[in-house]
């Protein structure tokens, strides 16, 4: 016996999908349209809630998400209204009261604008980096408090009084729901780029744990890119895109059956995803092409030349270091000249990339970077010099915290025993 | 919305900075404080006495206590103040990112008013 019709069941179908797809965007207007997150929150349940009582009966509107926003947006100034009467201390009433008359804009510009601004927002840099990875996660990805906490190894309680804090200080300190001005765009831009990259590398670097429950936020943070590139086509969102793309591709030869680290140099590249580098190669050359590219595209480029080299003796290495030249022009830093000394190395022999690692390490820099030593220590054992390596990987063994790779180090030092017998 | 714009500055840090260079931040500052008058988005503000002028007074088991020096011994010390009438944060911040001193080293915190007083 069937409690309930087909056509019920059809359309409660459908209002699933419409939310899967298009919940988010009708969110952000909403947020646009009454002003407060938790009010727009309210009003979107609210909405899709309607939607199940009257599509049954009234069928599915022309434009199901302009519908949503009309019944969201009546429903919430309504409720307003009414707790106004008995609260006359609500001084929302005015704002919202002014809001009410303002013609809906949306259908195109107007809705992809409000994700625009949404992100944006939730990537304030008066919030705590913390709190706008939390709340862009929660807000416009629509990752629910748990899942996120989940993700972050965080407990759910602290990661909910994080987002509570969050819109309260965007509340409080009238944070406003717009996309940058022209000037202030780089700056606010590179804000947005550091939360979804950052969403990436937490993905990327985690161990398996209860990996079945745990969210995929490398994937997220690749919805993320290819969503603001969709919105706001910049060669440094393309560039970051092109990045993770390309840093993804290589994610099943990363690690061993065994769940051990595998490196560049020595991964089965025939599982790397052909697609995600077509894709990633692509977008490099694109944002490339203009000429405000940045640190993400020129890091992208630098992966899809490693991408696209079938063997590791393949690898373009003089356009690597090119790459390296460029990038410490516009964002000099340690760590990427020790990337380039290994890049040295590979082009002109390890003692000219030790020569490098040396002179970095002797100014000062990197002396608690795992990394630097363990690179040091590669460079020594290609040169032969095995005690210096020895030395070199138990110093980077002193320093390493994470499980995979102190592993690796010390498969490096049994392997240096082995070599003397 | 009216936001507070505290001023702060190592005061040691200062009386480092060279004379003329002094000078020429005051000259700006001056100029700063022109066009926001001019704007229409002033509504107060002060450069206070060196943080040796200050006074503090606290209670303790119900007794005034009054001490010499700020509240608090932090490198950079209150040297001014701005309130300021505009539309959002980041018009605040925008007005904020004008003031001379930040180049030689100043902190600018901008905290939005919950409630004044109207003088």
């Amino acid at each position: 016996m069937r409690d309930v019709p087909d056509a019920v069941v059809d359309i409660a179908e459908r209002i699933d999908g419409i939310y899967r797809t298009e919940s988010r965007r009708i969110f952000a207007t909403l947020i646009r349209l009454l002003g407060d997150f938790d009010i727009a929150e309210e009003a979107l349940s609210d909405a899709f809630r309607a939607a199940l009582e009257h599509w049954p009966r009234d069928g599915v509107p022309a434009n199901p998400s302009a519908w949503l926003v009309s019944t969201g947006r009546f429903k919430a100034i309504d409720g307003i209204r009414r707790r106004a009467r008995f609260d006359s201390l609500d001084d929302r009433i005015d704002e919202v009261e002014a809001i009410a008359d303002e013609s809906i804009r949306f259908g195109g510009d107007g809705i992809e604008d409000d994700r625009l601004r949404l992100i944006f927002t939730c990537c304030h840099p008066a919030l705590s980096p913390d709190a706008q990875v939390a709340l862009t996660l929660r807000e416009v990805c629509g990752l629910t408090t748990e899942a996120i906490a989940q993700a972050f190894l965080t407990a759910a309680p602290t990661l909910a009084q994080r987002i509570v804090r969050a819109k309260g200080k965007i509340r409080d300190a009238r944070i406003p729901y717009e996309v940058p001005a022209p000037n202030e765009l780089p700056a606010r831009l590179d804000s947005v780029l550091r939360v979804i990259y950052l969403v990436f590398n937490e993905g990327y670097s985690a161990s398996s744990g209860p990996a079945l429950t745990r969210v995929d936020l490398s994937a997220e943070a690749i919805r993320l890119g290819r969503l603001l590139v969709a919105l706001l086509p910049d060669p440094e969102a393309t560039g970051l895109l092109a990045l993770m793309l390309l840093q993804e591709s290589r994610r099943t030869a990363r690690t061993s059956p065994d769940g051990e680290i595998v490196l560049l140099d020595e991964q089965d590249r025939s599982r790397w995803d052909g697609t995600l580098i077509a894709e990633g190669s692509a977008l490099v050359g694109e944002a490339l092409a203009s000429s405000t590219f940045g640190p993400y595209t020129l890091q992208a480029a630098l992966a899809s030349v490693h991408a696209n080299a079938k063997r590791t003796e393949d690898t373009d290495w003089e356009r690597i270091v090119g790459l390296y030249d460029v990038l410490l022009r516009i964002e000099p830093s340690p760590v990427v000249e020790l990337n380039r000394a290994v890049g040295v190395a590979m082009r002109d022999g390890p003692r000219a990339g030790l020569a490098l690692v040396d002179a970095i390490l002797e100014r000062g820099d990197l002396r608690d970077y795992h990394l630097a030593h363990a690179a040091r220590a590669d460079l020594c054992r290609r040169a032969g010099d095995r005690d210096a390596a020895r030395e070199s990987y138990a110093r980077a063994l002193a320093l390493a915290k994470q499980e995979p790779e102190r592993r690796l180090l010390e498969r490096r030092l049994a392997e240096l025993r082995d070599d003397i017998r | 919305m009216q936001y507070l714009l505290l001023c702060c500055f190592d005061e040691d840090r200062w009386r480092k900075i060279a004379e003329s260079e002094r000078e020429h931040i005051m000259r700006e500052y001056g100029e700063f404080q022109q066009h926001l008058s001019a704007s229409g988005q002033y509504r107060a503000g002060a450069k206070l006495g060196s943080s040796q002028t200050a006074t503090t007074l606290r209670e303790q088991a119900g007794k005034p206590v009054i001490t010499d020096g700020p509240f608090a011994e932090t490198k950079e010390q209150l040297g001014g103040y701005h309130l300021i009438d505009c539309a959002n944060l980041d018009e605040a911040i925008a007005i904020a990112r004008r003031i001379p001193t930040l180049r030689a080293g100043g902190v600018v915190e901008v905290r939005p008013v919950e409630f004044g007083h109207p003088t």
